[in-house]
C-alpha cells in the first residue's frame, strides 16, 4: 500500500469522491421525488477520474464537459448548493435555473460548461485552448468527452488542428464503455479509443480510470506537456458508471456480473483502504469526514428548497449580452 | 468621397478593428497566404502575421468551434466561411452553441464571435452552391444577423459586427466582392438593426436586402420612367429587424413589395408581412405581395437561373399589380 502520493491528496480525494457519490445520490432521490426534472445523468461510479484530474492541474486551468457534468463541476469548484439549486431550477443555482443539469457553467471557476450535443464540446474545448495561446498565458484546458463523442467527426476536425497548432489542451475521453446504450464494441472496430490520437500524431494513453493515483499520473504528464508548449494529448480514462445513462435507463444492456465487477474497483473503497492501511486517518476521523460531506448534501438541498424559482422576467434576459435588444413579442 | 469595392470595405473594415484590439482575429479557409477566397483578406496576413490571420484546413464544423470557445475566452474571432452554403456543416456550431452560451450560463459567459462569408447564388452554380439563408439565422434568438453588398453600410456595419458583445452572422455576396460604393477615409460605425432608406417616394413602398437591392433599384429607376414613384429599403439587418421603418413608409405609400432571395416558405417577407398587416392594417390598399427565388433548387442551365431568381421585370410587374395598374 505503498504510494508516491502523500495523506494530504488522499484524504481530499476520499472527501470529494465522497461528495460527488453522495450528491449524485441524493439528486438521483430527489429526481424520483420530481423535486429535479428535464435529463438527469449521474457520475456515480466515475469520480476517480474528477478528483485525479483535479488534483494535477492548477485552480485557474479551464474545464470544459459533457451533460454529464454535476461531478466535474462540484470537483472544478462551484459550491454543491449552487449546483443542487441549479438542479431545482432555482435563482440561486450556478446558472440561474437557467442551464439545469445538462448546463452548469462558472466563468470564476474556470468551467466553461456542461454541453448537450455529444461531442461538441470537444471544438469548444480546443477554441478556449487556442485563447489561452493566443493571449499568452500558461494555462491548460481540460476536455471531456465519453467514448460515444469519440465517434463524432468533430474529434478529427479538433485533434488535427489542435496538432497543427500545438493547443495547450488535454483531450478526456472517459471512456465509460457504453454510449447511452450501446456499447463500445458495437460502435467502432477501434476499441483502444486512444490510438485514435496516432492518425493525428497526437500522443495518446490510456489510463485506469478507477484509480485516482493513475488519472493524477496520466493528466499530469498530458498538463506538463501542454503547459510546457508541447501541445495536446489524448487521454483515454477506461472507467465506468454503476447507474444508467440518464435516470431513465434502468441500463439493461449489460451484465450485474460486469457492474459486480467494476463496483470492486470503487474508487472511494480502495482510497479508504489505502488511507486506512497507512494510518492517515482514525476511525473517528473518517467518521468527522463522512458527517461534513453528509451535512453539505444536506445542507444544499436546504439550500435549493428555500431559494426562489427566476423572476418571470428573467424570460427574455441573458439572451443577449445586448440589454436593450428588441424581442419580437406578438 | 473616394470610390471603393466591397470587399475592400470589408477589409477595411476587419483592419480597423484589429489595430485597434488585438483580441480580434480572422480564421478561415484560405484566408492567409491565399489572401482570401474572394480576395477579402488580400494583404492581411503581411499586416496583422500568422498568429491573427489563421489559415484552417477544410474543417468547418471544426474552426467554427474552436471560435466559439475562443470567444468564450476573452477573444473575438471573426470567423470566415468561404460560403454560407458551407457553414452548413457548421450550423451546430452557430445554433446550438454560439447563440446559447449566454443563456446557458446564466450570462456569465459571452460570445463575441462573427461569423461571415457570401451568401446566396453567384452565376450558374447549381444546387449546393446558391442557396441564401438569412431566415435560417434569423429565427434564432441569440444570434444577430446583417445581410448587406452595399460597401459603405457594409464597412460600418462590419466594424458594429465586430465590436458587438453577442454572435454576429454576416453575409455578403460573391457577385458583390467588384461593387464600387463610396466610402469616405475617416472611421465611422454602422448602428445594427437599423434598416436604410436608400431611394425615397410615394407612391410604393420596395423592400430588399444583399444583391436584390440592385434588382429593387433598377426596378425603381423603370418604375419613375412611368411616373411610379418607389420608396426602396434596404433591410441591412436582418435580425433585429427594423419594421419600424417599413411601416412609417408604408403609412405614407400604402403598399409594399418585398424582394429577396429566400425560399419563399418562412421567409423574410413572411415576417415583414405579418408585422406590416399587425401594425399597418389601415393603410393599406393592397395586399402585401413578394417576390422569391423560386420554390425549388437552384439548377445550372441559364434560363433555369433567370426564371429561379427575382428580376426587374418581375419586380416592376408586381408594383404595377399592387398599384392596380394594368399591363
Amino acid at each position: 500500500m505503498h504510494s508516491q502520493f502523500g495523506k494530504e491528496i488522499y484524504l481530499y480525494w476520499y472527501e470529494t469522491m465522497l461528495l460527488l457519490r453522495k450528491f449524485e445520490e441524493k439528486a438521483g432521490q430527489l429526481y424520483g421525488m420530481q423535486k429535479i426534472r428535464g435529463f438527469c445523468h449521474l457520475y456515480i461510479g466515475q469520480e476517480a477520474v474528477a478528483v485525479g484530474t483535479i488534483s494535477a492541474l492548477r485552480d485557474d486551468d479551464n474545464m470544459i464537459t459533457a451533460y454529464r457534468d454535476h461531478a466535474l463541476a462540484i470537483a472544478k469548484g462551484i459550491p454543491a448548493k449552487e449546483c443542487m439549486a441549479e438542479l431545482y431550477g432555482k435563482a440561486t443555482g450556478c446558472t440561474k435555473g437557467k442551464g439545469g443539469s445538462m448546463h452548469f457553467f462558472s466563468k470564476e471557476k474556470r468551467f466553461f460548461g456542461g454541453h448537450g450535443i455529444v461531442g461538441a464540446q470537444i471544438g469548444l474545448g480546443a477554441g478556449i485552448a487556442f485563447a489561452e495561446q493566443y493571449q499568452g498565458t500558461d494555462r491548460v484546458t481540460i476536455c471531456y468527452f465519453g467514448d460515444g463523442a469519440a465517434r463524432q467527426g468533430m474529434l478529427h476536425e479538433v485533434m488535427n488542428m489542435a496538432v497543427l497548432w500545438q493547443l495547450p489542451v488535454v483531450f478526456v475521453c472517459e471512456n465509460n464503455h457504453y454510449a447511452m446504450g450501446t456499447s463500445v464494441v458495437r460502435t467502432s472496430k477501434v476499441l483502444d479509443i486512444y490510438r485514435l490520437a496516432d492518425a493525428y500524431d497526437m500522443p495518446g494513453d490510456s489510463v485506469d480510470g478507477m484509480s485516482c493515483e493513475e488519472v493524477h499520473k496520466g493528466v499530469e504528464r498530458a498538463v506538463r506537456r501542454a503547459r510546457e508548449g508541447g501541445g495536446p494529448t489524448f487521454l483515454e480514462i477506461k472507467t465506468y458508471r454503476f447507474r444508467g445513462h440518464s435516470m431513465s435507463d434502468p441500463a439493461k444492456y449489460r451484465t450485474k456480473e460486469e457492474l459486480e465487477e467494476y463496483k470492486e474497483k470503487d474508487p472511494i473503497n480502495t482510497t479508504l483502504s489505502t488511507i486506512m492501511a497507512n494510518n492517515w486517518a482514525t476511525q473517528e476521523e473518517i467518521e468527522q469526514i463522512n458527517e461534513k460531506v453528509r451535512l453539505e448534501v444536506e445542507e444544499s438541498v436546504k439550500f435549493a428548497e428555500e431559494s426562489p424559482f427566476p423572476d418571470d422576467d428573467e424570460l427574455y434576459k441573458d439572451i443577449y449580452m445586448d440589454a436593450n435588444y428588441p424581442f419580437i413579442t406578438d | 468621397m473616394r470610390t471603393i469595392a466591397l470587399r475592400q470595405a470589408l477589409r477595411e473594415a476587419m483592419e480597423e478593428e484589429m489595430r485597434i484590439d488585438s483580441s480580434v482575429f480572422l480564421m478561415g479557409e484560405e484566408v492567409a497566404q491565399y489572401n482570401g477566397a474572394y480576395k477579402v483578406s488580400q494583404g492581411m496576413l503581411t499586416e496583422f502575421g500568422p498568429k491573427r490571420i489563421v489559415d484552417t484546413p477544410i474543417s468547418e464544423l471544426g474552426f467554427a468551434a474552436i471560435g466559439v470557445g475562443a470567444a468564450m475566452n476573452n477573444t473575438k474571432p471573426i470567423i470566415e466561411f468561404m460560403t454560407w452554403n458551407f457553414a452548413e456543416l457548421a450550423i451546430d456550431q452557430i445554433v446550438n452553441h454560439a447563440a446559447k452560451i449566454v443563456s446557458m450560463s446564466g450570462g456569465q459567459f459571452s460570445c463575441p464571435i462573427v461569423f461571415r462569408g457570401p451568401n446566396g447564388s453567384a452565376g450558374q452554380l447549381a444546387a449546393q452552391h446558391s442557396q441564401a439563408f438569412e431566415n435560417w439565422y434569423a429565427n434564432v434568438p441569440g444570434l444577430k444577423v446583417i445581410s448587406t453588398i452595399n460597401p459603405y453600410d457594409a464597412k460600418g456595419l462590419l466594424k458594429s459586427a465586430i465590436r458587438d458583445a453577442d454572435p454576429v452572422v454576416f453575409m455578403e455576396s460573391e457577385t458583390a466582392y467588384g461593387d464600387l460604393g463610396e466610402v469616405p477615409e475617416e472611421t465611422y460605425l454602422i448602428p445594427i438593426g437599423k434598416a436604410s432608406i436608400k431611394k425615397e417616394g410615394t407612391d410604393v413602398t420596395i423592400v430588399s436586402y444583399n444583391k436584390m437591392m440592385k434588382v429593387a433599384m433598377d426596378a425603381a429607376t423603370e418604375l419613375a420612367k412611368e411616373n411610379i414613384n418607389a420608396e426602396v429599403i434596404d433591410l441591412r439587418t436582418i435580425r433585429p429587424l427594423d419594421w419600424q421603418t417599413i411601416v412609417e413608409s408604408v403609412k405614407k405609400t400604402n403598399r409594399l413589395v418585398i424582394v429577396e432571395e429566400q425560399w419563399p416558405f418562412g421567409s423574410i417577407s413572411s415576417e415583414i408581412t405579418y408585422r406590416t398587416q399587425k401594425e399597418a392594417f389601415d393603410f393599406l390598399d393592397a395586399p402585401i405581395r413578394r417576390i422569391c427565388s423560386a420554390d425549388a433548387n437552384m439548377h445550372y442551365a441559364h434560363n433555369l437561373v433567370a426564371g429561379y431568381l427575382p428580376d426587374v421585370p418581375k419586380t416592376v410587374k408586381l408594383v404595377k399589380e399592387v398599384m392596380y395598374m394594368k399591363k
